[in-house]
């Protein structure tokens, strides 16, 4: 299957100037990506996740053509981003789940005729896709309506259709379900691996929510400090990292961390407290039973762990199992 | 292309639909930007009431001169200027959409900021070059007719050069709008005196530098038996086109070495 997306040893350094003075200003660099490396088949569903300040957006950005790495190479659809930016906009579709690519004042339809305009699509290509995305989306009621006066639920399925109405090969998608609720996330998710396995549309796509990863991708990517941490499988990391889950209850009073086998306590706050537990050698309700037995409890939820818990657990069984092989931090 | 220039016009058609919300500033702006240019030009027709003649020129020579500055500045204003918004886009990196479209980026951003309002100032530059053709000492044949286009329309390319170019360097230091604007309506409002007129170092800013002395009073010079103390050759007119090209040449390339440099935003 053909590489779609290569990036090798790539860098990227920001310029910031910070104030030194009333007049002066220094010059101070950040590394935001530090030799990342990986590739992207055609037909591939890749999730790359990780926290606040990661390197994600850089890392679209400068496979969109966006942004100049400082070193390394990048190579997109066979061409190299930056120097074939025009060229390679025609074949890529992106979204920014920040920021509008739709013209704000104008009904979205006109914005759908604009972009078969500057993408030069057939009509007839154009017409048939609009129709599709159309109905799948579910945009006929707001097609007439200014963009500003969107929901952002349906304006981000506006975007989408945007991204795609030129039929590009790959589609990049920077948090794309950022602020949705559940059934705009629902629907966003479901058009996203429809497009793929219909039209074999390769999607690469950051967020900070794992249940898209879960439900979209079969591939990951953890990025923390600009560094690649993990590539692989999501089932398999999902095996490996995914079973902890955590119990919080609230106590009718402020207590002891409460004695348990089932699970164990991280951390109290008053009558609030955090209990462990692994999903594959006990069962929620065997742990509730326990925690019912042991106290008067008022409330109590059950939480999967994020993706800082998720970092935090991989560095953790990192440095067990091999001291001395940090992950370069 | 041409395909460059229908999205041009697509995009600009949108610009202008959008726009129409807010009419009523819009028939205020026209009007005010008509008002200013208009008074200027009166400004310096008060001029000559105090005095008989500025440098050697008479009144219908100086609005000749007038009008070959203003004329080709309007019509960059309203096409090009536009550009000088990349610096808000920069700071907030709304720069980014630019990019992602396989339409001309310099293209767009001018499509995007377009303001028709900016038409005020074409109209009084289109009449006063009109009054001064009609009273000027020149034979309107078809090579001075010629000459005239030719000035126009390189003078129109220069000060377009100049918008890209100042707008540019908002890639690299957070220029305010301010600062470059200096430059272009400095330049402008200077190519609308005659040359000889300025010190020794303004005339080698605007002859060598920011090369405004060629959209104006070069073919000023080349029409008119008006005085010439600085003694330029007729025949120099004719550098305006390579002068043109240069910078627009100079200009485009500081525009693409600017994207290159350009940093987007963190959110
Ligand atoms: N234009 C910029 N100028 C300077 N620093 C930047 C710029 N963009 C990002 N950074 C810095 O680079 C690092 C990585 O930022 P990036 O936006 O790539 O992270 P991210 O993974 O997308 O984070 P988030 O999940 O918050 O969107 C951060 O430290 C950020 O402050
Ligand atoms: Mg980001």
């Amino acid at each position: 299957m053909a590489q779609v997306v290569r990036l090798a040893a790539v860098d990227k350094t920001y310029a910031v100037r910070t104030r030194a003075g009333r007049v002066r200003r220094r010059r101070r660099e950040v590394r935001a990506v530090s030799d990342v490396s990986f590739t992207i088949e055609s037909g591939e569903m890749v999730g790359y996740v990780g926290p606040n300040g990661a390197g994600k957006s850089t890392t679209i950005k400068m496979i969109t053509g966006i942004l100049t790495p400082s070193a390394g190479r990048i190579e997109v659809l066979g061409l190299t981003p930056t120097v074939d930016r025009r060229r390679l906009t025609r074949r890529i579709g992106v979204v920014f789940g920040q920021r509008s690519q739709l013209w704000w004042d104008l009904p979205l339809i006109d914005s759908f005729e604009l972009l078969h305009h500057v993408y030069r699509t057939e009509r007839a290509r154009h017409d048939a896709n609009l129709a599709a995305f159309t109905e799948r989306l579910d945009l006929g009621g707001f097609l007439d309506v200014p963009v500003r006066q969107l929901s952002l639920g349906q304006r981000m399925r506006g975007e989408l259709t945007a991204a795609l109405l030129h039929d590009p090969a790959l589609v990049v998608l920077d948090e794309p379900t950022i602020g949705l609720d559940v059934v705009s996330k629902y629907a966003v998710r479901e058009f996203l691996s429809e497009t793929n396995r219909e039209r074999g549309t390769t999607v690469l796509l950051t967020t900070h929510d794992l249940d898209d990863v879960e439900h979209l991708c079969r591939r990951m990517l953890i990025i923390d400090r600009g560094r690649v941490l993990l590539d692989g499988a999501v089932d398999r990391f999902k095996a490996e990292h995914g079973n902890d889950r955590t119990l919080v209850v609230d106590l009718e009073s402020a207590a002891e961390p409460l004695p348990l086998r089932t699970g164990q306590v991280l951390r109290t706050d008053g009558p609030r407290q955090w209990i462990r537990f692994d999903r594959r050698r006990t069962s929620a309700a065997a742990v509730i039973a326990e925690v019912t037995a042991a106290g008067a409890v008022r409330d109590l939820a059950i939480e999967e762990p994020d993706i800082e818990e998720l970092i935090r657990r991989i560095y953790a069984s990192r440095t067990e199992g091999s001291p001395g092989d940090g992950v370069g931090l | 292309m041409a395909d460059g220039l229908r999205v041009y016009r697509l995009m600009v058609a949108a610009k202008i639909r959008s726009a129409w919300q807010y009419r009523t500033s819009f028939v205020m702006f026209l009007f005010a930007q008509a008002t200013i240019t208009s008074l200027e030009f009166v400004t310096i027709l008060l001029l000559f009431d105090v005095v008989p003649d500025l440098g050697g020129w008479d009144r219908r020579e100086v609005a000749l001169l007038y009008g070959l500055a203003t004329l080709p500045f309007a019509a960059s204003d309203l096409i090009i200027s536009p550009v000088e918004r990349l610096s808000v886009h920069v700071r907030a990196g709304t720069f980014d959409r630019f990019l992602l479209r396989p339409a001309s980026s310099l293209l767009q951003i001018c499509a995007m900021e377009f303001e028709l309002r900016r038409i005020g100032k074409l109209l009084p530059a289109v009449a006063v070059l009109w009054w001064a053709m009609a009273g000027v000492d020149v034979d309107w044949t078809p090579s001075s007719v010629g000459l005239l286009v030719l000035a126009l329309t390189s003078g129109t390319v220069i000060y377009s050069a100049l918008w890209i170019a100042t707008a540019s360097l908002s890639f690299w230091i957070v220029a305010t709008q301010e600062a470059t604007n200096a430059v272009t309506y400095g330049g402008q409002f200077a190519n609308e005196y005659p040359l000889h007129l300025y010190p020794g170092w303004i005339r080698a800013v605007l002859g060598w530098i920011v090369p405004l002395a060629f959209v104006a009073y070069v073919p000023a010079v080349a029409l008119l038996d008006a005085p010439n103390p600085l003694a330029l050759p007729d025949d120099l007119v004719y550098a305006s086109i390579p002068v043109a090209a240069a910078t627009l040449v100079v200009s485009l390339r500081l525009w693409s070495l600017g994207i290159r440099h350009y940093q987007s935003t963190g959110s």
